[in-house]
């Protein structure tokens, strides 16, 4: 049974082109069937990874070489990932598992470096929100030197290879990180204009740098503060970017934002030219009861939070594989893929965003809210 | 995995209707109507209608003096103390496991590699051999206690690292994780010293308390519990695979059963070639370039002797001493939380011991707190064990624990002694042996073993 996103265990290397490949690619796999046996029941990468968890092969790490400040609760972090790690398009992002307190914590940033270092590392910047426990704990906490979890560039939130003739970037808060990855490799771009809205302006990330790429003439460049200018107001587009509507335009910020310039593109009928980035596509609120989705068996019960997952699911003639019924041998443990659910004995809720893919106990558990299980 | 034994039995899991009078099963679940499915060991409430079952010894009551309201304060008392230590769980705890396991990758790797050259004489003897074999057979008993067992209780889980994980941790042990899973922390684990449900009572193959069936077989028991203990992880992978059961009730079995046996044994067959191939074959050959294949073999085989010995010892000191109390088999039914903690307290005993001691029988010393709270990191029990004997004591409960030598030797004695029928007024034992032989002779078979 896997319980994260699906990680090969040990990849082996490709053979190399040469003339002996055939040779040593075959001595080569059958020592690698030796060092199996060796290792039984672990697998030779639960040794190698004892000497360099960043070799190539291994499950995809990256080491914190720095933690910059950007501004009073923003900071830049750099990592230098394993050698399995494949590369970026500027705009995409990456997800971080952190060890918090012993639990491990995966969340999504933005990759905010070029895709080619000299020194192939990679950035990410990372806003401490209120009560973001691994925001918080990167921006704040963190130490040179920790290793934490990676998986690989992942997202549509990029410019395609032939740059678009006019460009328009609105940006709000840490919404600016995914832009900035483009603004900093893309020096292609022919036209762009880009509107960054922030609460004040102390809160602006890389404020020097945007202005910068002002002032070279690289983007018309305009910074709205909510203290001074209020929240922006889509319509104002018409005398801050006059020929906003044909420009392809990319837009990073609060859920409000995105859902308020889907909706403004539409209404001006060019949709087409709207690209927005959505990091969280569904908040999960705990509640009381709910329904719980099974996806193998393509079923689905609503339950109340009294009732264990297990008896809900059960009753609801789904095959449930169960022990103990009282939380103690762990062998109703199924996938969680996403939702919330509350254990009945303490009351804790434990929430699972998609691809989080947590492993929870049916027996002792309720749904609170929804969730989704891989059964 | 299994269906779960409590409501497979009378209702179709294929069933789409529900009506909450349809899921009664062979326990009672409780009064609430409202929920009548949830397990009545989660419920903290004690039911004062229950009745203490006694055993066919007519052994008393160890629970006798508690009033219905004690028993639900001790519940949640101990429930209260589980969130405490549950809630505390962070980096240091963490630390600990990883540490563990880094120690016991390197024990073993330093092992492996010092007995490559085992064959090396010096003065007369092996050192390597000696350094090496000592060095596997702990980093053997690190894996399976203190690591394998602890991790598929799922203490760790908690961290969320799917590399050290409940759910996908095999082990150094020829019992196959998922057969091992259901037979210890699901069958063992609900119903600890149950007569006739908690098979880890002598294992099918021991009597170890005298409200087991007495039959012929048992008079060869000193030898039968040596022999287990020598060859322990064999007897368990065949233990958690039901062989005894399928063997006797084979004849009886529909072709889907047959079917799944053939499937876990085949499991069982791949777990043991596989040990056998790394510890008996390419170990040895490795060694071969410096002379010590043989020595290497012989180093294998010791360090799994050893290995299963200890395991063995520690495991048997968990509920067999004396003063470690049994259930009768329907005395269980309805169960509340506070009186599934107590059956857990007075059915497991504790070995005394150093840090290393407790380390190294992977912190099962701590029977009763680990009982208590299996899923709890090990490396919190010693801390919690004053507390719960505190608990115990202010209760009046005895907390049974000793030095390794003292529980063994209770155990051993035990074990001789149970070999004979019991006592009983107006018949001499012999007689009853002789009746048994007589029986037997008859019907030319031992009797079956202690159930």
């Amino acid at each position: 049974m896997t319980i994260s996103p699906a990680r090969p265990h040990a990849v082996r290397r490709r053979p190399s082109s040469s003339v002996a490949a055939p040779v040593a690619g075959s001595l080569r796999s059958s020592l690698w069937r030796v060092a199996e046996i060796l290792a039984t029941p672990l697998v030779p990468s639960d040794y190698l990874d004892l000497f360099n968890p960043l070799r190539e092969g291994a499950d995809l790490r990256g080491r914190i070489l720095a933690v910059t400040p950007e501004t009073p609760d923003a900071a830049t972090i750099t990592i230098q990932p394993g050698r399995g790690w494949r590369g970026h398009i500027p705009g995409q992002y990456i997800r971080v598992g952190v060890d918090i307190d012993g639990v491990r914590h995966w969340r999504a940033y933005s990759v905010t470096s070029p895709p080619h270092t000299p020194d192939g590392t990679i950035e990410i910047t990372v806003k401490a929100i209120p009560d973001g426990k691994v925001s918080n704990h990167l921006v704040r906490r963190t130490e040179p030197g920790t290793l934490v979890m990676l998986d690989q560039a992942t997202g549509d939130f990029t410019i395609p290879a032939a740059p678009p003739a006019r460009t328009l970037f609105i940006t709000a808060g840490s919404g600016i990180t995914p832009v900035i990855g483009m603004l900093r490799s893309r020096t292609d771009l022919p036209d762009v204009a880009h509107v960054h809205c922030a609460p004040t302006a102390a809160d602006v990330i890389c404020a020097e740098e945007l202005r910068g790429f002002g002032d070279q003439g690289r983007t018309a460049y305009l910074q709205r503060h909510d203290d001074e200018h209020g929240m922006l107001d889509l319509a104002d587009l018409d005398t801050l970017v006059p020929d906003w509507r044909d420009r392809q335009t990319w837009v990073c910020g609060p859920t409000g934002l995105l859902d308020a310039a889907e909706a403004f593109w539409a209404a001006h009928g060019i949709a087409d030219r709207l690209t927005v980035e959505r990091f969280r596509p569904t908040v999960i609120e705990p509640g009381e009861g709910g329904r719980i989705t099974f996806l193998s068996t393509d079923r689905s019960v609503s339950s109340d939070g009294g009732t264990p997952i297990l008896d809900a699911g059960e009753d609801a003639g789904v095959l449930m594989p169960s022990g103990c019924r009282m939380g103690i041998c762990m062998g109703c443990v199924v996938t969680m893929r996403q939702g919330a659910v509350r254990d009945l004995r303490t009351g804790e809720v434990t929430t699972a965003e998609p691809g989080d893919d947590l492993p929870i106990q049916t027996c002792i558990n309720a749904v609170a809210g929804e969730c989704d299980l891989e059964l | 995995m299994t269906l779960a034994p409590e409501r497979t039995l009378t209702e179709p899991t294929t069933s789409t209707t529900t009506t909450s009078t349809t899921t009664t099963s062979t326990e009672a679940t409780g009064t609430d109507v409202a929920k009548p499915n949830v397990n009545s060991r989660l419920r903290p409430e004690s039911d004062p209608t229950r009745e203490f079952k006694p055993k066919r010894s007519g052994k008393p009551n160890p629970m006798a003096h508690l009033t219905p309201e004690q028993v639900e304060e001790i519940g949640r008392e101990l429930d209260a103390l589980r969130q405490e230590v549950m809630d505390s769980r962070g980096e240091r705890d963490a630390a600990y496991i990883r540490k563990v396991i880094k120690t016991q990758r390197y024990l073993e790797m330093g092992s492996r590699a010092t007995l490559l050259f085992s064959g090396v004489k010096v003065k007369g003897v092996k050192p390597f051999w000696w350094i090496g074999t000592a060095g596997l057979s702990i980093a053997k008993i690190l894996e399976n206690m203190e690591i394998g067992h602890n991790v598929m209780h799922g203490q760790w889980d908690w961290m969320r690292d799917p590399k050290i994980h409940s759910q996908a941790w095999e082990w150094d042990n020829v019992s196959p994780a998922s057969q091992w899973k259901h037979s210890h922390n699901e069958l063992h684990h609900t119903f600890t010293n149950v007569l006739g449900r908690d098979n880890d009572l002598g294992y099918g193959i021991i009597r170890v308390d005298e409200d087991q069936r007495w039959t012929l077989f048992c008079l060869g028991q000193p030898i039968w519990h040596v022999a287990n203990a020598a060859m322990f992880e064999y007897s368990i992978a065949a233990y958690d695979l039901e062989l005894g059961g399928y063997l006797a009730k084979r004849k009886r079995m529909t072709e889907e059963e047959k079917a799944e046996f053939r499937a876990q044994a085949s499991e069982v067959l791949g777990k043991i070639k596989q040990q056998a191939t790394k510890d008996y074959l390419v170990h040895p050959v490795l060694a071969a370039p410096f002379g010590g294949t043989k020595s290497t073999l012989t180093a294998n085989i010791v360090a799994n002797l050893a290995r299963n010995i200890w395991t063995n010892t520690v495991i048997i000191c968990g509920h067999f001493p004396e003063g470690i109390e049994t259930f009768e088999k329907t005395s269980i039914e309805g169960e509340t939380r506070g009186e599934w903690y107590l059956r857990q307290m007075l059915g497991s005993g504790n070995i005394s011991g150093s840090k290393f001691m407790h380390i190294m029988t992977g912190n099962l010393s701590h029977q009763i707190e680990h009982h208590l709270y299996p899923d709890m990191p090990s490396n919190r029990y010693a801390e919690i064990s004053p507390r719960i004997r505190d608990l115990m004591e202010r209760y009046e409960l005895k907390y049974v624990t000793g030095s390794l030598p003292k529980q063994v030797f209770s155990v051993y004695k035990k074990v001789v002694q149970l070999s004979l029928p019991n006592k009983v007024e107006g018949r001499r034992r012999r007689d009853t042996v002789k009746l048994a032989a007589a029986r037997a002779l008859r019907k030319k078979s031992l009797g079956g073993r202690p159930r």
